[in-house]
């Protein structure tokens, strides 16, 4: 800011700061804005009154509009009362929650996922949280989360084995989710380097892989992992169904991962590497250490892009039979009990998908914030 | 690490024997069933997660027969396009899965279907204010169908033949049909008529929907299992086929005990209290005792999940028993 002291006879400048200053600067900026924004308003006018009242106000939680506990679809207010005004019925919800979390896990044996959720908050701490005290070892977990989650979630060790179609919803979801776009970033690094490499074989064999994966959708490679795969196992060999799509949705990732932090490595200047190879440091030392972190650093938004990508895309587990958070949901419409309230069904699905794919992408802000992924990076 | 690597290879490799299936099934503990990710009636996991449902049925009356305990399978969720794969590489031991019994699926894909639990046909479901009340009427309609079953094949070869043109708007799932269909983004949804009740039931206002009196197929539904091994394929049949002898005999999951006494030498040999038949499918001899005690016979089935007083109201028809008029027929007990 400079200092105005020079003009004080004139008007002060209209404000851009503050509530006023904010919106007619953002909002009221000049009249196609301003019918825009008036528009929106109008239709937020609409929309949100009538969400909220189906959703919360009119809405069946436990008991409907006379009281009664609500057992099944009959009690729902909506349908006791064809006439009355009621809104959703969350009773399905509510009734299903452990279903929609778990799947069929054993009750008895829950506390085992319960557990393997929490190590995985403990596990993404040192990533959120640059400053906490301990980070080196947090990595170290972080880095051995996978194994310990599977020896959790899985059985083994003397744990239960709980096999894997009795996993469900929300356990699958975040299980293909989270595996996928852990192993796929370094897979992703590793083929972004190979296919830059100078070396033909190892150049060629990434950018085959590459293109190839890009080139058939995420549902042709699940169809291969569930039908072709067995079929170039020896007999009697059987690959776990939910092992074949986690390998089906990481190579999937990575060829999607590779090109973005190729993009990264593309936008690294030549001097940068020349430097580094000037105070001879090796291949990889040059990569781990001044290349790879810028790479990564400007990549961030893309990255994460692809991830919530993904995220998103396990839903298609349903195509070969695997019940995902979507799946349980339309399992539960199936059961003629709760039948029909599939709008109450999908909201909640996908309140829980924006859940998370909102904080990734929060997080995706705090990363670029902190790393100052600007232009001018190193400038710092 | 040697040891992590061991575990890892039981859970993505797991071992299946060559012994026989039934081998295999008793060792194990329990059977492996392939069913419906969700299917109205047929297939469906109740609140506390049980799988429940006519062909969930089927499954606990196999079970019922080796393990005498009805609760023992673990069920596998397949759809219209994984279900042949899942049970051809083993994954599954046998699949209830509302699946048409047809030449090529039982000689070329190499299956054994051991029976029919539900003689179906291929229907018609429109809205009633489009106010036709024949299928040949439907000319220039867009269709909704679901990819990958043989109604596919019979609505092309039905339009064809009656000259009709028609739109495809093609679908994965039941639940994806039914709310195009509700939306409007299609006129007809095609698919078996006991498919098309429960996508009816499944309407804010059943009335505004009609199911079509063309039925254009066959689909004699069943269940089925791998080519080869005669022996598991005589338990699931025979598991299937006790159901509707049961029915045919008055034995109930109420009565079945008093009718252990009772004077009929059917009812006797049925319920294992003369002969070894049980012995000669390598079974206990009270097998069908069993599957009539904890799963009850084919009307109980039936009523339970899908007849006149379920939300998807389906009359017994073609599936009474051929003494009611129906064609359902099983071969005798002896």
């Amino acid at each position: 800011m400079e200092n105005n002291s020079n003009f004080e006879t004139r008007k002060p400048p209209v404000a851009t700061t503050g509530i006023l200053g904010w919106c007619r600067l953002h909002l009221f900026s000049n009249w196609v804005n301003s019918l825009i924004t008036l528009l929106v308003i109008y239709f937020l006018y609409q929309l949100i009154p009538w969400f909220l009242d189906w959703s919360v106000f009119s809405a069946d939680f436990w008991t409907n509009y006379k009281g009664e506990l609500i057992v099944d679809r009959t009690f729902c207010s909506r349908v006791a009362d064809p006439k009355g005004d009621h809104g959703a019925c969350w009773a399905i919800i509510i009734v299903r929650f452990y279903q929609f979390m778990y799947g069929f896990y054993p009750s008895e044996q829950v506390w085992r996922v319960n557990l393997t959720y929490f190590l995985l908050v403990v596990a993404l701490l040192p990533l959120l949280i640059e400053k906490i005290p301990g980070r080196k070892h947090l990595i170290k977990f972080t880095i051995a989360f996978p194994i310990v989650a599977f020896i959790l979630l899985y059985g083994g060790f003397g744990f239960q084995v709980i096999p894997t179609n009795k996993w469900g919803g929300l356990l699958v979801t975040l299980v293909l989710g989270v595996f996928g776009i852990a192993i796929a970033f370094p897979l992703g690094i590793l083929l972004a380097l190979g296919r830059r490499s100078q070396l033909p074989v190892i150049s060629m064999f990434c950018t085959l892989f590459i293109e190839f994966i890009r080139g058939v959708p995420l549902i042709t490679l699940l169809f291969f992992g569930m039908v072709m795969l067995p079929l170039f196992l020896p007999e009697g060999l059987n690959l776990d169904g939910l092992v074949r799509v986690l390998v089906a949705v990481t190579l999937f990732q990575a060829a999607y991962m590779a090109e973005v932090i190729r993009g990264g490595l593309q936008a690294i200047p030549r001097g940068q590497y020349e430097a580094a190879q000037s105070v001879g440091l090796s291949y990889w030392q040059m990569n781990r250490k001044i290349i790879l972190p810028q790479a990564i650093r400007i990549s961030i938004p893309s990255i994460v892009n692809t991830s919530i990508g993904l995220f998103k895309d396990t839903t298609l587990v349903i195509i070969i039979g695997l019940l995902d958070l979507l799946g349980i949901g339309r399992g539960a419409l199936a059961d003629a009990t709760w039948m029909g309230l599939s709008n109450e069904v999908y909201v909640f699905v996908a309140l829980v998908f924006f859940i998370f794919t909102f904080s990734m992408s929060r997080y995706s802000l705090y990363l670029e914030k902190k790393l100052k992924t600007g232009i001018n990076m190193g400038a710092d | 690490m040697k040891k992590l690597l061991s575990i890892f290879a039981v859970v993505a490799f797991a071992y299946t024997a060559n012994a026989g299936t039934l081998d295999d099934v008793k060792n194990r503990g329990f059977l492996k069933c392939g069913v419906t990710t969700g299917l109205i009636g047929f297939a469906a996991p109740d609140d506390a997660g049980n799988w429940a449902g006519f062909d969930v049925d089927v499954c606990r009356a196999v079970a019922a027969a080796i393990f005498g305990d009805s609760s023992k399978v673990e069920f596998t969720t397949t759809t219209g396009k994984s279900r042949f794969p899942t049970l051809a590489s083993g994954e599954i031991d046998m699949l209830a899965r509302n699946t048409t019994w047809t030449l090529s699926r039982d000689v070329n894909l190499g299956f054994e279907f051991v029976g029919v639990n539900y003689y179906d046909g291929q229907g018609f479901m429109i809205p009633s204010a489009l106010g036709v009340d024949d299928a040949t009427g439907l000319d220039g309609a867009t269709v909704c169908i679901q990819t990958g079953t043989t109604t596919e094949l019979n609505l092309a070869d039905f339009f064809r033949a009656n000259g009709i043109g028609y739109e495809a708007l093609p679908i994965e799932t039941n639940d994806e049909a039914r709310e195009n269909l509700f939306a409007g983004r299609c006129d007809v949804y095609t698919t078996d008529a006991s498919g098309l009740s429960a996508t009816r039931a499944q309407a804010d206002d059943p009335d505004k929907w009609v199911v079509l009196p063309n039925i254009i197929s066959k689909e004699p539904l069943g269940p089925l299992v791998r080519h080869g091994d005669h022996q598991w394929g005589d338990v699931v049949r025979w598991s299937l086929n006790t159901l509707i002898i049961a029915e045919e005999l008055g034995i109930n999951s109420s009565n079945v005990d008093d009718m252990k006494s009772s004077n009929i030498p059917e009812v006797l040999r049925v319920l294992g209290v003369e002969g070894g038949y049980g012995e000669m499918l390598e079974l206990s001899n009270d097998f069908a005792y069993n599957i009539i005690k904890q799963v009850g016979n084919y009307s109980e089935s039936f009523d339970r999940n899908i007849g006149p007083d379920t939300p998807l109201g389906i009359g017994r028809n073609l599936n009474a028993l051929w003494t009611d008029g129906g064609i359902l027929y099983a071969p005798p007990f002896r």
